[in-house]
């Protein structure tokens, strides 16, 4: 326990005296807020599906807290640059509580953000429905973080510098965004493309968190939950586990 | 039990390239170890398979009687490291980065604050101790890690290029402090260096390591003898010829170079 105390107390304690990366992250969901919420809005509202910033709002925050955490994940490139790896990986310590430290670390500043984001949304005029269950958004925040975190540190394990990350951004987390609820119903994408929605984690986050907001969930709560800790615990593991191939 | 390292038929490949090529030595338990080569001989490569961080190729390793791929963490808890390039976190203070040292080492809770101030005091950073790392000059920061790789109380100290690129009198005060460290705790001290006079002033035992091999395994004074030489260094020059060696390695230089021609 120790040990993943203070692998986390590190990430917060950096992510505290970086705030410039903190408003540089809260940039771009403003502008999808903006851009989409007046741009699209106005048209779904036409079409007669009600409010459009109630549906994107949950998505937006999914977003910010995806690209955050598998992010602040994968920050252990520049660990491996700067040679700190080094001082963790000699400690005698296990390799699954390195892991942890790091994922979790990652996941409270990812959960902090999206938070901050709900807060922005908010002045878009996003409202949850019923504020009794809306509490509830912050555990489908943070299993995502969590998930994503874990999955940025894993590749962070086997990436050389922060090119690499760029690629798995590209190649990995923009087509995990936009091929899940985030932004669309997944009712309305074509069998294939709507089968691999059903595989992405982000959808049941997002539908957690969607239904904590609006009250109507498309599966269940349990189910969404079950499937997020279940992606963790195997990320987790695998993280650790590449942590011990690690050379430096 | 006398040895504190073996290592017998020691090689590390990459890919074709051989690193380290099939050596063998001891390290006597409370002694000196001034492990010496030029640039690219294979010392960080060699201290990096002891101390868990590269799989050897073949060979055995022993440290206080035991392997370090089984018992690693065992292993881990009995040596403390100073690597060439910089392992700190520049963005925590000085106290920060030795206090999350304390914590990994299972240092009790009670004794963490006194020790740290004390390894600080003694290595004269203790009125720094708020500050930023990334404040620090490098010398600052070498003594930092010296202070850091000694909090747990170490039975062996590995110490890769203690005093490259310092002035003089942070040179000076690492060697005693680390002659202190062998005469008054006892601790085995493994080293590399470049600054042959002064590992000759330290060190009990030498081997010179080229192309992955060592070439020479003795005392100083048998070093001396042996090439007919006066000095340790003009011993170095006599064994290792006199031509100018790449590093290989990866060196900080090297990674900063990566990260600004982004």
């Amino acid at each position: 326990m120790r040990v993943i105390y203070i692998i986390w107390l590190r990430q917060i304690k950096r992510f505290i005296r970086s705030y410039s990366r903190m408003v540089a992250s809260l940039a771009q969901p403003l502008l999808f807020l903006i851009a989409l919420g007046y741009g699209f809005g106005s048209i779904y509202e036409q079409a007669g599906q009600g409010s459009y910033i109630q549906f994107l709002a949950p998505g937006i925050i999914a977003m910010t807290v995806i690209f955050t955490a598998t992010f602040n994940g994968a920050s252990l490139v520049f660990d491996k640059q700067f040679g700190f790896i080094k001082e963790t990986l000699v400690a005698p310590v296990s390799r699954v509580s390195i892991m942890l430290g790091r994922a979790l670390g990652g996941a409270t500043v990812a959960c902090f953000q999206g938070i901050v984001v709900f807060f922005l949304a908010m002045l878009f005029g996003f409202m949850p429905v019923d504020w009794s269950i809306a509490p509830l958004a912050i555990v489908f925040i943070f299993l995502l973080a969590l998930l994503y975190s874990s999955l940025g540190t894993l590749i962070g394990t086997f990436l050389k510098d922060m090119e690499g990350f760029q690629l798995i951004v590209n190649f990995l987390i923009m087509p995990s965004f936009f091929l899940s609820s985030a932004m669309f119903s997944v009712k309305n994408f074509p069998p294939a493309i709507e089968w691999v929605a059903r595989i992405n984690p982000l959808t049941y986050g997002i539908d957690g968190m969607r239904g904590a907001f609006s009250t109507v969930v498309e599966f269940s709560y349990v189910f969404d939950i079950l499937y997020l800790v279940a992606f963790v615990v195997i990320l987790t593991f695998l993280g650790a586990w590449f942590f011990r191939k690690m050379q430096v | 039990m006398t040895n504190a390292i073996e290592i017998k038929n020691l090689t590390k490949k990459f890919k074709k390239f051989t690193a380290v090529d099939d050596i063998s030595f001891n390290v006597k338990k409370g002694e000196i170890f001034a492990f010496l080569g030029p640039n690219g001989a294979g010392k960080t490569t060699t201290i990096k398979m002891i101390t868990t961080l590269l799989k050897k190729s073949s060979g055995e390793i022993l440290v206080n009687d035991k392997n370090p791929e089984k018992f690693k963490d065992e292993v881990r808890k009995s040596f403390g490291v100073v690597f060439q390039d910089t392992t700190l976190d520049i963005e925590l203070t000085a106290y920060e980065n030795m206090y999350f040292h304390a914590v990994l080492y299972n240092i009790p809770k009670k004794q963490r604050k006194e020790k740290i101030e004390k390894l600080l005091e003694f290595v004269e950073l203790l009125d720094r101790r708020k500050d930023y790392v990334k404040k620090f000059s490098g010398g600052m920061k070498r003594r930092l890690e010296i202070a850091r790789g000694m909090l747990h109380v170490p039975e062996i100290l590995f110490l890769d290029e203690p005093t490259l690129g310092l002035d003089p009198q942070t040179r000076n005060k690492i060697w005693e402090f680390v002659k202190n460290l062998k005469e008054k705790n006892n601790v085995t001290v493994f080293l590399t260096s470049h600054y042959l006079e002064e590992a000759e002033a330290v060190a009990d035992h030498v081997a010179i390591i080229d192309h992955g091999k060592i070439i020479f395994n003795g005392t100083p004074d048998e070093v001396k003898e042996k090439t007919q030489t006066d000095t340790l260094e003009n011993a170095f020059l006599e064994l290792t010829g006199k031509s100018i060696r790449d590093e290989s390695s990866n060196t900080a230089h090297e990674t900063m170079k990566k990260i600004i021609n982004k």
